[in-house]
């Protein structure tokens, strides 16, 4: 076992500190021509003790600065700080152009927190929502988001997705040695990392189940790849392969029974489908050529994968019922690593164009694909439950970073580490509550 | 007789000595058989250490011949196919390895280009094609190992094709 824990080497422990803090700093470097200006206003703290725990209006300020659609006004510029609909005074607004107005107060009770937020829009002066959100007090940060979940989709019409989480390798490069892996798990703002598994050797491709209580991944810690799956909830881990040869890239089904997988176990890479509840295994492709990196369609009748069948990586797909296979794309010599929205329609996969790797969205029903990222190196694309913003991997200034587009391309930010390469990004979907 | 240590010469000597004394003349002739066998079981296994001592030698020059040429073996981007040079090193290695028991571990490596997962079948497409280089030429399937690791272990860590050459490869170990 390479558990974190365990590891009491002098070294990790300064990883462990360094990792304490938020590892990905956010670097907003495109946004939509006319954002929304709103004011989030620090919210009253009703608690005991002098304030917060967390500032939750600077929370809640930065995941709509970060989806690229709102300018949130500097606290700086505010000439009041109301809490409460009669402190408002619209004039104070109108003045520093804030279109909306969101105010709120937060309060504690028994290790619970209750966060409760207004709406105003400042032209029409009237309230546009209102509502109260609670959870535990060691949540604070989630809660915060959930209201800007709120906020986002009363604006935009489309769910918020900031109370969502990430996972990501972090690598240390050691000089001449080996390098450590760090699967780690944060906030979809890059807070409160937690690291879930350290090791010497590889560790990729990590995954959610459909309700985002446990993950899979693939760790080479026994000298060879093998898939493995571990709880979130009560951190039990479980070996789920050991095959000769690859085992990769799984893949949650939608509904959390089946694992897609990549053996070669038996000659060539193919795709495999795994029940994960008596671990048997049904064979879905039989070619010689290289079948991998499978994904679910979200209504699970499907798969799609990458496949060098045709002489060149493209992106085939698979009906589980009839067992056809059909190739889906056909622009550019290197198609690879899909992952569908939900909607079932917005594919986004690696896409090869003048020798450069760029991220790529591919419209299954107009068949058209729109390359969303102009870096050369980009890979490993994950997209966020509500199909707004997909998060990949990229190089920067020579180092491995994460990034993320909109689907429409329109809005790019950065979350570099402060330190070392971070990879493999996987959003997860809605937590369940 | 000339590889024979003296020991053993004298060893020889005094044995079909004691033997001469001991027996009667009746047994003389078994006597002359006894020690005829004696002279050829020590032949043998002078011929057995010159064996063994040439076949070291000649292990020990194709060991420091396949040496010579490296562990690594490079591969053109996306592509499998063992390059002239690689074979040559490879039957050099093929060579030292026939003269021993040894069991080999194939590393199979991509560079950083392309997906992590697409790469990670392209390393062992790479280490199958070594592996059944091998095989084709005499080295049992038993003694070799594959695993790739795709493009997650580079040797050298910048971009450009300086560095991504350097990256596809095969490493015997």
């Amino acid at each position: 076992m390479k558990r974190l824990i365990l590891a009491l080497a002098p070294l990790l422990l300064a990883l462990l500190a360094q990792t304490a803090r938020a590892e990905l700093t956010i670097e907003i470097t495109q946004g939509i021509d006319n954002p929304t200006p709103i004011a989030v206003v620090p919210f009253a703290w009703q608690g005991s003790g002098g304030t917060a725990s967390e500032d939750i209006a600077a929370i809640i300020d930065s995941d709509l600065a970060r989806s690229g659609q709102f300018s949130p006004v500097d606290r700086a510029d505010m000439l009041g700080r109301p809490s409460r609909e009669q402190d408002i005074f619209y004039r104070d607004w109108r003045a520093i152009s804030a279109e909306y107005l969101l105010i709120g107060r937060a309060s504690t009770s028994a290790g619970e927190m209750r966060i409760e937020y207004e709406l105003y829009d400042v032209v029409r002066q009237a309230s546009v929502a209102g509502a109260a959100v609670t959870g535990p007090e060691n949540e604070a940060r989630m809660l915060a988001h959930r209201v800007a979940d709120a906020v986002y989709e009363k604006l935009t019409g489309i769910p918020g997705a900031f109370a969502t989480r990430l996972l990501y390798v972090a690598v240390t490069h050691v000089p001449g040695g080996k390098d450590y892996y760090r699967l780690t798990l944060a906030d979809s703002d890059g807070a409160r990392p937690i690291v879930l598994l350290e090791s010497r050797e590889p560790v990729l491709a990590p995954g959610w189940s459909p309700d985002g209580t446990q993950i899979t991944y693939v760790s080479f810690e026994t000298g060879r790849p093998a898939i493995y799956r571990q709880n979130l909830m009560t951190g039990a881990r479980e070996q789920l392969t050991n095959f000769k040869g690859l085992n990769g890239a799984p893949a949650w089904s939608p509904d959390g029974r089946m694992l897609a997988m990549v053996l070669s176990k038996d000659g060539s890479p193919d795709i495999y489908l795994m029940n994960l509840a008596t671990k048997e295994l049904t064979r879905v492709t039989r070619h010689y050529a290289i079948d991998t990196e499978p994904t679910w369609m979200p209504d699970g009748r499907s798969l799609l994968f990458t496949s060098d069948r045709g002489g060149r990586p493209q992106i085939y797909r698979y009906d589980l019922r009839t067992g056809n296979t059909e190739r889906v794309t056909f622009e550019g010599n290197y198609n690879a690593r899909a992952r569908v929205a939900q909607d079932g329609r917005n594919v986004v996969l690696v896409h090869q164009q003048s020798g450069r790797f760029h991220i790529a969205v591919y419209d299954l029903v107009s068949k058209r694909m729109q390359v969303l990222t102009s870096t050369e190196l980009d890979e490993s694309p994950s997209i966020a439950p509500n199909g707004s913003m997909v998060l990949y991997a990229t190089k920067y200034q020579g180092r491995g970073i994460l990034a993320a587009v909109s689907v429409d391309g329109g809005v790019k930010f950065r979350l570099p580490a402060r330190e070392g390469d971070v990879r493999e990004p996987a959003w997860s979907p809605y937590m369940s509550r | 007789m000339k590889y024979l240590p003296v020991a053993g010469k004298a060893v020889i000597v005094m044995f079909t000595a004691a033997l001469l004394a001991a027996c009667s003349s009746s047994a003389k002739k078994d006597d002359e058989e006894a020690a005829a066998a004696a002279a050829a079981a020590a032949k043998a296994e002078q011929e057995r250490a010159a064996a063994a001592a040439a076949a070291q030698s000649e292990m020990r020059a194709k060991r420091d011949a396949a040496a010579a040429y490296g562990s690594v073996f490079y591969f053109d981007f996306d592509s499998y196919a063992l390059k002239p040079e690689a074979i040559e090193a490879l039957n050099a290695h093929i060579a030292y390895l026939k003269t021993t028991d040894e069991a080999v571990r194939l590393e199979g490596h991509t560079d950083e280009r392309g997906t992590r997962e697409y790469n990670m079948a392209l390393g062992e497409r790479r280490a199958n094609a070594v592996r059944d280089y091998m095989v084709v030429n005499g080295l049992p399937s038993y003694r070799i190992e594959t695993v790739s690791y795709g493009e997650e272990r580079p040797i050298s860590m910048g971009s450009g094709e300086s560095n991504w050459s350097q990256n596809r490869r095969v490493e015997l170990k």
